[in-house]
């Protein structure tokens, strides 16, 4: 498969090949769908859970996206990219099971805060790079991963949909139905909050059996 | 206005530091700010984290899935939308509601067939295959069955109407039991006497075809 410094930056299909892969599925090859989409399996999934937050809930809407994509296949144009096509497809199938669902449960302390109130860092640490090889470890993955969790939503979607599915600020906002200021305002707070999150883990010991140097700390 | 980047305070930068990283900063602001992350140590430690944030996070291996997660979609999307193990499918496609509507159709014409063909025998059919299809019997509009002229179990006999066995049984009347007897007792071997002798010289598969057509009416 790919080499892994161009499965960090651009996960999926080289673009030659997968556009081949989609005007083949347009043109009634099904059995190809499944190997058009699987490199973005685990974006699409990820997606459905920064919106829904519940792991089995957040498989059956990437399930019911990658179903409703194959529907709508014949829809998408080459000028888009076909992951972001996918992602929003995924944040539409999130974001109407979660309206479903909200008829029942309130989710009421997210809409507690003001997005537009100042949000001033707390760790002013020095900074020493994380080496990558940090992610090789479950511990590491999973920390990163509860940070992100405590996260209020509207923070949350953004950084998830910008910085881990790699949409741009446009795209982002569409796919939310939010504005660009907003997009821009949430993802400004959820970076400084995770940065702070992790500088406090990093207190916690969370990456104490990472080789950094004596006195030193990455935030 | 220029912005004199001795005057940028740390919670300007801030502010912007998301924008920065983004390159979504003019020209004039950028400047300032780098000027300001050369001097300020704070402020450079919080560039630093946030980017180093960014780098972590938009690693794919963060992107973790439920195990069996690949396994599951793959047969879900093979079982919802046919998408695997059938080139078949694109065809396939049109082709099911086709062979939907043929077998439907044709399911019908069996069925008819079978009910009539059933129905009959279970009256008096099999036998009725001896009735020679140009004797002469009655119809009356009191009931669906012929009979020999002259029959006493004729309802209605001022509605009578005459015509031949076959018209009889193409308009779906069924053969009296009483004056029609003969014929049918002896369904089941092929009655030697009237019923074959008007086509005595008739090849027995054309005499089939003729019966089941008469039956299958």
């Amino acid at each position: 498969m790919s080499e892994p410094s161009v499965v960090l930056n651009n996960p999926g299909q080289s673009g030659a090949h997968e556009q081949e892969l989609i005007l083949s599925v347009q043109r009634g090859q099904n059995e190809l769908f499944y190997e058009l989409v699987r490199p973005y399996e685990r974006r699409v999934y990820a997606a459905a859970l920064a919106i829904l937050r519940n792991e089995q809930d957040a498989e059956d809407a990437a399930q019911e996206a990658m179903l409703k994509a194959f529907a709508n296949i014949r829809q998408f144009r080459a000028e888009a990219r076909f992951s972001t096509w996918l992602i929003q497809i995924t944040v539409n199938e999130a974001l109407m099971r979660r309206r479903r669902e909200r008829t029942v449960v309130m989710e009421g302390i997210e809409h507690g805060r003001d997005e537009e109130s100042e949000y001033a860092p707390r760790e002013f640490a020095d900074w020493r790079e994380i080496p990558s090889e940090a992610l090789e470890r479950k511990e590491v993955r999973q920390r990163l991963a509860e940070a992100l969790g405590t996260l209020d939503r509207k923070y949350r979607e953004v950084f998830v949909l910008r910085d881990m599915e790699h949409l741009n600020i446009q795209e982002t906002a569409e796919a939310l139905g939010i504005s660009v200021a907003s997009v821009k305002t949430r993802l400004l707070r959820a970076r400084l909050m995770l940065r702070d999150l992790l500088a406090a883990g990093w207190e916690q010991g969370w990456f104490s059996r990472l080789p950094f140097e004596k006195g030193t700390k990455p935030w | 206005m220029v912005v004199n980047q001795r005057m940028l305070h740390c919670e300007q930068v801030w502010r912007e530091v998301s924008n920065y990283i983004d390159r979504d900063v003019d020209a004039a602001l950028r400047s300032s700010m780098e000027e300001h992350f050369r001097t300020c140590k704070r402020c450079a430690s919080v560039l630093a984290g946030t980017r180093n944030v960014i780098q972590l996070y938009g690693d794919e291996r963060l992107l973790e899935v439920p195990a069996g997660f690949s396994r599951r979609l793959e047969k879900r999307l093979t079982k919802d939308a046919a998408v695997k193990g059938s080139r078949w499918s694109s065809w396939a496609a049109w082709l099911v509601p086709v062979a939907a509507i043929a077998l439907i159709a044709g399911g019908l014409k069996l069925a008819n067939t079978f009910t009539f063909r059933n129905l009959i025998k279970s009256q008096h059919a099999l036998p009725a295959n001896n009735i020679p299809p140009d004797l002469v019997v009655v119809v009356s509009s009191g009931s669906k069955i012929f009979h020999v002229p002259g029959c006493r179990f004729i309802h209605d006999k001022a509605s009578e109407r005459t015509l031949t066995a076959k018209q009889a049984m193409q308009e779906g009347y069924f053969p009296c039991t009483r004056c029609l007897r003969q014929y049918l007792k002896t369904g089941l071997t092929r009655h030697q006497g009237a019923a074959v002798a008007d086509s005595g010289s008739v090849e027995e598969e054309e005499e089939s075809e003729e019966v089941l057509s008469l039956a299958g009416r």
